[in-house]
Protein backbone atom coordinates (compact mmCIF):
# COMPACT_ATOMS: atom_id res chain seq x y z
CA UNK A 1 0.00 0.00 0.00
CA UNK A 2 2.87 2.43 0.59
CA UNK A 3 4.54 1.40 -2.70
CA UNK A 4 1.57 2.75 -4.51
CA UNK A 5 1.65 5.91 -2.61
CA UNK A 6 5.25 6.51 -3.43
CA UNK A 7 4.34 5.83 -7.46
CA UNK A 8 1.75 8.07 -7.28
CA UNK A 9 3.90 10.95 -5.25
CA UNK A 10 6.82 10.32 -7.84
CA UNK A 11 4.43 11.09 -11.03
CA UNK A 12 2.74 13.91 -9.07
CA UNK A 13 6.26 15.84 -7.92
CA UNK A 14 7.98 16.14 -11.26
CA UNK A 15 4.27 18.28 -12.81
CA UNK A 16 3.74 20.13 -9.14
CA UNK A 17 7.48 21.24 -9.13
CA UNK A 18 7.04 22.57 -12.46
CA UNK A 19 3.60 24.49 -12.07
CA UNK A 20 5.43 25.30 -8.51
CA UNK A 21 8.34 27.28 -10.49
CA UNK A 22 5.58 28.46 -13.10
CA UNK A 23 3.18 30.31 -9.93
CA UNK A 24 6.75 31.58 -8.58
CA UNK A 25 7.30 33.89 -12.05
CA UNK A 26 3.84 34.83 -12.19
CA UNK A 27 3.63 36.18 -8.36
CA UNK A 28 1.75 39.42 -8.50
CA UNK A 29 0.11 38.81 -12.03
CA UNK A 30 -3.10 39.67 -12.28
CA UNK A 31 -5.25 36.89 -13.33
CA UNK A 32 -2.58 34.28 -12.99
CA UNK A 33 -4.37 32.59 -9.95
CA UNK A 34 -7.24 31.96 -12.60
CA UNK A 35 -5.03 31.09 -15.65
CA UNK A 36 -2.48 28.70 -14.00
CA UNK A 37 -5.75 26.77 -12.01
CA UNK A 38 -7.70 26.61 -15.77
CA UNK A 39 -4.19 24.91 -16.91
CA UNK A 40 -4.19 22.47 -14.27
CA UNK A 41 -7.98 21.34 -14.38
CA UNK A 42 -7.08 21.39 -18.57
CA UNK A 43 -4.46 18.54 -17.73
CA UNK A 44 -6.74 16.77 -15.30
CA UNK A 45 -9.35 16.30 -17.48
CA UNK A 46 -6.85 15.54 -20.12
CA UNK A 47 -5.18 12.83 -17.97
CA UNK A 48 -8.56 10.97 -17.85
CA UNK A 49 -9.01 11.09 -21.88
CA UNK A 50 -5.54 10.17 -22.37
CA UNK A 51 -5.60 7.09 -20.07
CA UNK A 52 -8.25 5.75 -21.71
CA UNK A 53 -7.02 6.13 -25.14
CA UNK A 54 -3.96 4.75 -24.37
CA UNK A 55 -4.79 1.55 -25.83
CA UNK A 56 -5.40 3.03 -29.23
CA UNK A 57 -2.27 5.61 -28.90
CA UNK A 58 -0.13 2.96 -28.58
CA UNK A 59 -0.55 0.68 -31.68
CA UNK A 60 -0.56 3.50 -33.47
CA UNK A 61 2.32 3.57 -35.99
CA UNK A 62 3.75 0.37 -35.47
CA UNK A 63 3.54 0.68 -31.89
CA UNK A 64 5.61 4.44 -31.68
CA UNK A 65 2.13 6.03 -30.88
CA UNK A 66 2.99 7.13 -27.50
CA UNK A 67 6.13 8.73 -28.95
CA UNK A 68 4.45 10.78 -31.13
CA UNK A 69 2.17 12.08 -28.40
CA UNK A 70 4.81 12.72 -26.03
CA UNK A 71 7.12 14.74 -28.41
CA UNK A 72 4.44 16.47 -29.58
CA UNK A 73 3.36 17.68 -26.16
CA UNK A 74 7.16 18.48 -25.37
CA UNK A 75 7.67 20.61 -28.04
CA UNK A 76 4.27 22.77 -27.69
CA UNK A 77 5.22 23.12 -24.11
CA UNK A 78 8.53 23.78 -25.36
CA UNK A 79 7.96 26.39 -27.37
CA UNK A 80 5.28 28.11 -25.67
CA UNK A 81 8.44 28.33 -22.38
CA UNK A 82 10.46 29.65 -25.07
CA UNK A 83 8.30 32.15 -26.31
CA UNK A 84 7.13 32.85 -22.85
CA UNK A 85 10.97 33.54 -21.25
CA UNK A 86 12.30 35.46 -24.01
CA UNK A 87 9.40 37.97 -23.96
CA UNK A 88 9.37 37.86 -19.86
CA UNK A 89 13.79 38.79 -20.19
CA UNK A 90 12.74 41.69 -22.42
CA UNK A 91 10.32 43.09 -20.64
CA UNK A 92 10.95 42.05 -16.76
CA UNK A 93 12.00 45.61 -15.82
CA UNK A 94 8.73 47.18 -16.87
CA UNK A 95 6.99 44.35 -14.91
CA UNK A 96 9.11 45.06 -11.86
CA UNK A 97 8.22 48.74 -11.53
CA UNK A 98 4.37 48.04 -12.20
CA UNK A 99 4.55 45.37 -9.27
CA UNK A 100 5.98 48.04 -7.09
CA UNK A 101 3.82 51.19 -8.09
CA UNK A 102 1.00 49.62 -7.78
CA UNK A 103 1.50 45.86 -6.33
CA UNK A 104 -0.04 44.17 -9.16
CA UNK A 105 1.49 44.11 -12.72
CA UNK A 106 -1.49 45.03 -14.55
CA UNK A 107 -3.22 42.54 -17.05
CA UNK A 108 -0.67 44.52 -19.94
CA UNK A 109 2.05 43.06 -17.32
CA UNK A 110 2.50 39.81 -18.84
CA UNK A 111 1.42 38.69 -22.60
CA UNK A 112 2.02 35.40 -22.19
CA UNK A 113 0.12 34.45 -19.52
CA UNK A 114 -2.28 32.06 -22.18
CA UNK A 115 0.79 30.34 -23.08
CA UNK A 116 1.50 29.49 -19.35
CA UNK A 117 -1.26 27.73 -19.04
CA UNK A 118 -1.24 25.46 -21.99
CA UNK A 119 2.59 24.53 -20.35
CA UNK A 120 0.92 23.85 -17.22
CA UNK A 121 -2.04 21.82 -18.90
CA UNK A 122 0.73 20.01 -20.71
CA UNK A 123 2.71 19.38 -17.89
CA UNK A 124 -0.23 18.19 -15.68
CA UNK A 125 -1.33 15.47 -19.06
CA UNK A 126 2.12 14.30 -19.32
CA UNK A 127 2.25 12.79 -15.38
CA UNK A 128 -1.07 12.90 -14.61
CA UNK A 129 -2.32 10.39 -17.92
CA UNK A 130 0.45 7.84 -16.47
CA UNK A 131 -1.00 8.26 -12.72
CA UNK A 132 -4.54 7.62 -13.99
CA UNK A 133 -3.20 4.42 -15.72
CA UNK A 134 -1.66 3.32 -12.75
CA UNK A 135 -4.49 3.51 -9.94
CA UNK A 136 -7.12 2.25 -12.35
CA UNK A 137 -4.59 -0.61 -13.46
CA UNK A 138 -4.45 -1.15 -9.78
CA UNK A 139 -8.18 -0.85 -9.08
CA UNK A 140 -8.79 -3.64 -11.62
CA UNK A 141 -6.35 -6.10 -10.81
CA UNK A 142 -5.28 -5.62 -6.92
CA UNK A 143 -6.07 -7.60 -3.73
CA UNK A 144 -5.60 -4.13 -2.10
CA UNK A 145 -8.91 -2.68 -0.71
CA UNK A 146 -10.27 0.07 -2.61
CA UNK A 147 -10.55 2.68 0.18
CA UNK A 148 -6.93 1.65 0.94
CA UNK A 149 -5.67 2.36 -2.43
CA UNK A 150 -7.49 5.48 -3.07
CA UNK A 151 -5.96 7.11 0.74
CA UNK A 152 -2.70 6.23 -0.31
CA UNK A 153 -3.29 7.58 -3.89
CA UNK A 154 -4.56 11.21 -2.69
CA UNK A 155 -1.86 11.07 0.12
CA UNK A 156 1.02 10.73 -2.92
CA UNK A 157 -0.73 13.54 -4.50
CA UNK A 158 -1.01 15.74 -1.60
CA UNK A 159 2.42 15.07 -0.99
CA UNK A 160 3.72 16.04 -4.26
CA UNK A 161 1.21 19.02 -4.31
CA UNK A 162 2.99 20.37 -1.00
CA UNK A 163 6.32 19.77 -2.78
CA UNK A 164 5.83 21.68 -5.41
CA UNK A 165 4.01 24.34 -2.98
CA UNK A 166 7.18 24.32 -0.53
CA UNK A 167 9.40 25.63 -3.96
CA UNK A 168 6.77 28.14 -5.01
CA UNK A 169 6.69 29.72 -1.52
CA UNK A 170 11.07 29.03 -1.41
CA UNK A 171 10.87 31.28 -4.48
CA UNK A 172 8.65 33.78 -2.44
CA UNK A 173 11.72 34.99 -0.20
CA UNK A 174 13.05 36.66 -3.44
CA UNK A 175 12.97 40.16 -3.35
CA UNK A 176 10.12 41.65 -6.41
CA UNK A 177 13.29 43.65 -8.01
CA UNK A 178 15.00 40.00 -8.32
CA UNK A 179 11.64 37.92 -9.03
CA UNK A 180 11.90 37.84 -12.48
CA UNK A 181 15.48 37.74 -13.48
CA UNK A 182 15.96 34.62 -11.19
CA UNK A 183 12.44 32.69 -11.72
CA UNK A 184 13.21 33.03 -15.52
CA UNK A 185 16.54 31.21 -15.15
CA UNK A 186 14.66 28.45 -13.86
CA UNK A 187 12.12 28.55 -16.75
CA UNK A 188 15.20 28.53 -18.77
CA UNK A 189 16.20 25.22 -17.30
CA UNK A 190 12.82 23.67 -17.42
CA UNK A 191 12.87 24.74 -21.31
CA UNK A 192 15.77 22.60 -21.45
CA UNK A 193 14.52 19.70 -19.45
CA UNK A 194 11.83 19.56 -21.60
CA UNK A 195 14.16 19.63 -24.92
CA UNK A 196 16.21 16.74 -22.91
CA UNK A 197 13.27 14.52 -22.83
CA UNK A 198 12.42 15.09 -26.58
CA UNK A 199 16.02 13.74 -26.96
CA UNK A 200 14.79 10.75 -25.04
CA UNK A 201 11.88 10.39 -26.60
CA UNK A 202 13.43 10.57 -30.21
CA UNK A 203 15.67 8.02 -29.08
CA UNK A 204 13.18 5.53 -27.88
CA UNK A 205 11.09 5.59 -30.89
CA UNK A 206 13.83 5.73 -33.70
CA UNK A 207 13.84 8.70 -34.93
CA UNK A 208 17.76 9.53 -33.99
CA UNK A 209 19.98 6.49 -33.02
CA UNK A 210 23.50 8.88 -32.80
CA UNK A 211 24.73 9.76 -29.67
CA UNK A 212 22.67 7.46 -27.72
CA UNK A 213 25.71 6.38 -25.13
CA UNK A 214 25.47 8.06 -21.84
CA UNK A 215 27.16 11.29 -21.32
CA UNK A 216 28.17 10.42 -17.32
CA UNK A 217 26.34 8.32 -14.84
CA UNK A 218 26.26 9.49 -11.26
CA UNK A 219 23.69 7.12 -9.80
CA UNK A 220 25.61 5.53 -8.17
CA UNK A 221 26.87 8.44 -6.14
CA UNK A 222 22.96 9.88 -6.54
CA UNK A 223 20.22 6.96 -6.81
CA UNK A 224 18.10 7.73 -9.47
CA UNK A 225 14.64 7.35 -7.91
CA UNK A 226 16.43 9.21 -4.39
CA UNK A 227 14.65 12.23 -3.24
CA UNK A 228 17.78 14.28 -4.28
CA UNK A 229 17.64 13.13 -7.73
CA UNK A 230 14.18 14.03 -8.26
CA UNK A 231 14.10 17.61 -7.57
CA UNK A 232 17.11 18.42 -9.09
CA UNK A 233 15.43 16.91 -12.09
CA UNK A 234 12.48 18.75 -11.46
CA UNK A 235 14.02 22.11 -10.94
CA UNK A 236 16.88 21.82 -12.49
CA UNK A 237 16.36 19.37 -15.35
CA UNK A 238 19.44 17.55 -14.02
CA UNK A 239 19.58 14.25 -15.12
CA UNK A 240 21.70 11.82 -13.19
CA UNK A 241 22.35 9.53 -16.20
CA UNK A 242 21.71 11.29 -19.28
CA UNK A 243 22.39 9.83 -22.58
CA UNK A 244 25.08 12.20 -25.21
CA UNK A 245 22.10 13.79 -27.14
CA UNK A 246 19.65 14.51 -24.38
CA UNK A 247 23.00 16.87 -23.20
CA UNK A 248 23.00 18.17 -26.59
CA UNK A 249 19.14 18.53 -26.93
CA UNK A 250 19.44 20.67 -23.11
CA UNK A 251 22.54 23.03 -24.21
CA UNK A 252 20.90 23.24 -27.62
CA UNK A 253 17.58 24.94 -26.04
CA UNK A 254 18.84 27.36 -23.52
CA UNK A 255 21.89 28.44 -26.03
CA UNK A 256 19.19 29.30 -28.57
CA UNK A 257 16.55 30.98 -26.26
CA UNK A 258 19.64 32.75 -24.63
CA UNK A 259 20.38 34.16 -28.21
CA UNK A 260 17.43 35.29 -29.05
CA UNK A 261 16.35 37.11 -25.94
CA UNK A 262 19.40 38.99 -26.14
CA UNK A 263 19.23 39.63 -29.85
CA UNK A 264 15.55 41.19 -29.18
CA UNK A 265 17.10 42.97 -26.62
CA UNK A 266 20.05 44.34 -28.56
CA UNK A 267 17.55 45.05 -31.78
CA UNK A 268 14.86 47.42 -29.48
CA UNK A 269 17.77 49.25 -27.67
CA UNK A 270 19.37 50.04 -31.42
CA UNK A 271 15.72 51.31 -32.17
CA UNK A 272 15.51 53.18 -29.03
CA UNK A 273 18.92 54.78 -30.10
CA UNK A 274 17.49 55.68 -33.47
CA UNK A 275 14.25 57.15 -32.50
CA UNK A 276 15.88 59.42 -29.79
CA UNK B 1 9.84 43.14 -33.63
CA UNK B 2 7.92 41.16 -36.43
CA UNK B 3 10.98 40.36 -37.83
CA UNK B 4 11.97 38.41 -34.81
CA UNK B 5 8.61 37.37 -34.25
CA UNK B 6 9.02 35.21 -37.28
CA UNK B 7 12.83 33.96 -36.58
CA UNK B 8 11.42 33.23 -33.15
CA UNK B 9 8.44 30.83 -35.04
CA UNK B 10 10.67 29.47 -37.61
CA UNK B 11 12.67 28.18 -34.35
CA UNK B 12 10.01 26.89 -32.46
CA UNK B 13 9.02 25.13 -35.74
CA UNK B 14 12.11 23.47 -36.24
CA UNK B 15 12.58 22.64 -32.67
CA UNK B 16 9.40 20.65 -32.92
CA UNK B 17 9.36 18.78 -36.66
CA UNK B 18 13.39 18.21 -36.04
CA UNK B 19 12.07 15.32 -33.54
CA UNK B 20 10.42 13.53 -36.43
CA UNK B 21 13.26 13.14 -38.53
CA UNK B 22 14.03 9.76 -39.19
CA UNK B 23 17.81 10.05 -39.05
CA UNK B 24 18.78 6.07 -38.70
CA UNK B 25 16.08 4.35 -39.91
CA UNK B 26 18.35 4.17 -43.28
CA UNK B 27 20.86 1.84 -41.80
CA UNK B 28 20.65 -1.84 -42.06
CA UNK B 29 17.94 -3.81 -40.10
CA UNK B 30 17.90 -3.87 -36.71
CA UNK B 31 17.95 -7.26 -34.82
CA UNK B 32 14.54 -8.18 -33.09
CA UNK B 33 13.76 -9.62 -29.57
CA UNK B 34 10.76 -10.43 -27.73
CA UNK B 35 9.81 -9.60 -24.18
CA UNK B 36 6.87 -10.66 -22.12
CA UNK B 37 4.64 -9.31 -19.28
CA UNK B 38 3.16 -12.09 -17.62
CA UNK B 39 2.21 -12.17 -13.86
CA UNK B 40 3.83 -8.79 -13.69
CA UNK B 41 7.22 -10.39 -14.40
CA UNK B 42 9.28 -10.59 -17.74
CA UNK B 43 9.72 -13.21 -19.63
CA UNK B 44 12.67 -14.07 -19.90
CA UNK B 45 14.34 -11.77 -17.31
CA UNK B 46 17.47 -12.06 -18.60
CA UNK B 47 17.99 -10.12 -22.57
CA UNK B 48 21.41 -11.35 -24.10
CA UNK B 49 21.87 -8.32 -26.81
CA UNK B 50 25.12 -7.69 -28.97
CA UNK B 51 27.24 -4.67 -28.06
CA UNK B 52 27.24 -1.75 -30.26
CA UNK B 53 24.40 -2.36 -32.20
CA UNK B 54 20.71 -1.33 -32.17
CA UNK B 55 18.05 -3.46 -30.93
CA UNK B 56 14.10 -3.44 -31.49
CA UNK B 57 12.28 -4.93 -28.74
CA UNK B 58 9.01 -5.44 -28.61
CA UNK B 59 7.06 -6.12 -25.65
CA UNK B 60 3.76 -7.81 -25.03
CA UNK B 61 1.57 -7.64 -21.62
CA UNK B 62 -0.34 -10.68 -21.11
CA UNK B 63 -1.81 -9.18 -17.99
CA UNK B 64 -4.91 -7.55 -17.19
CA UNK B 65 -2.95 -4.83 -15.60
CA UNK B 66 -1.01 -1.79 -16.92
CA UNK B 67 2.64 -1.75 -16.94
CA UNK B 68 5.33 0.68 -17.59
CA UNK B 69 8.70 -0.59 -18.98
CA UNK B 70 11.43 1.99 -17.30
CA UNK B 71 15.15 1.67 -17.81
CA UNK B 72 16.99 4.80 -15.98
CA UNK B 73 20.43 3.40 -17.34
CA UNK B 74 19.49 2.84 -21.04
CA UNK B 75 16.65 5.87 -21.06
CA UNK B 76 13.86 4.38 -21.36
CA UNK B 77 9.99 4.93 -20.30
CA UNK B 78 7.04 3.36 -21.94
CA UNK B 79 3.52 2.60 -20.80
CA UNK B 80 2.50 -1.05 -21.84
CA UNK B 81 -1.50 -1.26 -21.85
CA UNK B 82 -2.97 -4.37 -20.48
CA UNK B 83 -3.25 -6.41 -22.80
CA UNK B 84 -1.34 -4.66 -25.14
CA UNK B 85 2.14 -4.21 -26.83
CA UNK B 86 4.78 -1.41 -27.70
CA UNK B 87 8.09 -1.42 -29.73
CA UNK B 88 11.11 0.05 -28.13
CA UNK B 89 14.51 0.69 -29.28
CA UNK B 90 17.43 0.29 -27.47
CA UNK B 91 21.56 0.58 -27.92
CA UNK B 92 23.97 0.74 -29.29
CA UNK B 93 24.88 -0.68 -25.46
CA UNK B 94 28.36 -0.43 -24.33
CA UNK B 95 29.34 -3.95 -22.92
CA UNK B 96 27.94 -4.35 -19.53
CA UNK B 97 24.03 -5.33 -18.04
CA UNK B 98 21.95 -2.56 -17.65
CA UNK B 99 18.61 -2.98 -15.43
CA UNK B 100 15.13 -2.31 -16.58
CA UNK B 101 11.80 -2.58 -13.93
CA UNK B 102 8.19 -2.52 -14.38
CA UNK B 103 7.75 0.69 -12.63
CA UNK B 104 3.85 -0.11 -11.78
CA UNK B 105 5.05 -3.48 -10.24
CA UNK B 106 8.95 -3.08 -8.83
CA UNK B 107 9.19 -5.42 -6.20
CA UNK B 108 7.97 -8.13 -9.04
CA UNK B 109 8.95 -7.12 -12.58
CA UNK B 110 12.57 -7.15 -12.65
CA UNK B 111 15.33 -7.86 -15.86
CA UNK B 112 18.08 -7.37 -17.13
CA UNK B 113 19.76 -6.42 -20.83
CA UNK B 114 23.41 -8.30 -21.21
CA UNK B 115 25.46 -6.58 -23.77
CA UNK B 116 28.28 -8.46 -25.29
Amino acid sequence: MFGAGIIVFRETLEAALFVGIIAASTRGLVNRTHSLSVGVALGALGSLMMASAMGHISEWANGIGQEIVNASILSIALAMLAWHCIWVSNNSQRMVQEAKQIGKATSQGIQTLWALTIVVALSVLREGAETVLFVSGLMAGSTMAIAELISSAVAGVALGIFAGWLVYAGLGFIKTSRLFQITNILILLLAGSLASQIAKTANQADWISVFSEQAWDISDLIPSKSMTAMVMHGVFGFDVSPTQLQVIFYLSAICLIWIAARQIKLNRHHQLVLTS
Amino acid sequence: MHHFKTKLSVVALLLSTANFLPVSTAFAADMELSLVIKNHMFEPAELKVPANQRIKLNIQNLDKTVEEFESHSMKKEKVIPAGGKAVIFLGPLKPGSYEFIGEFNPKTAKGLVIAE
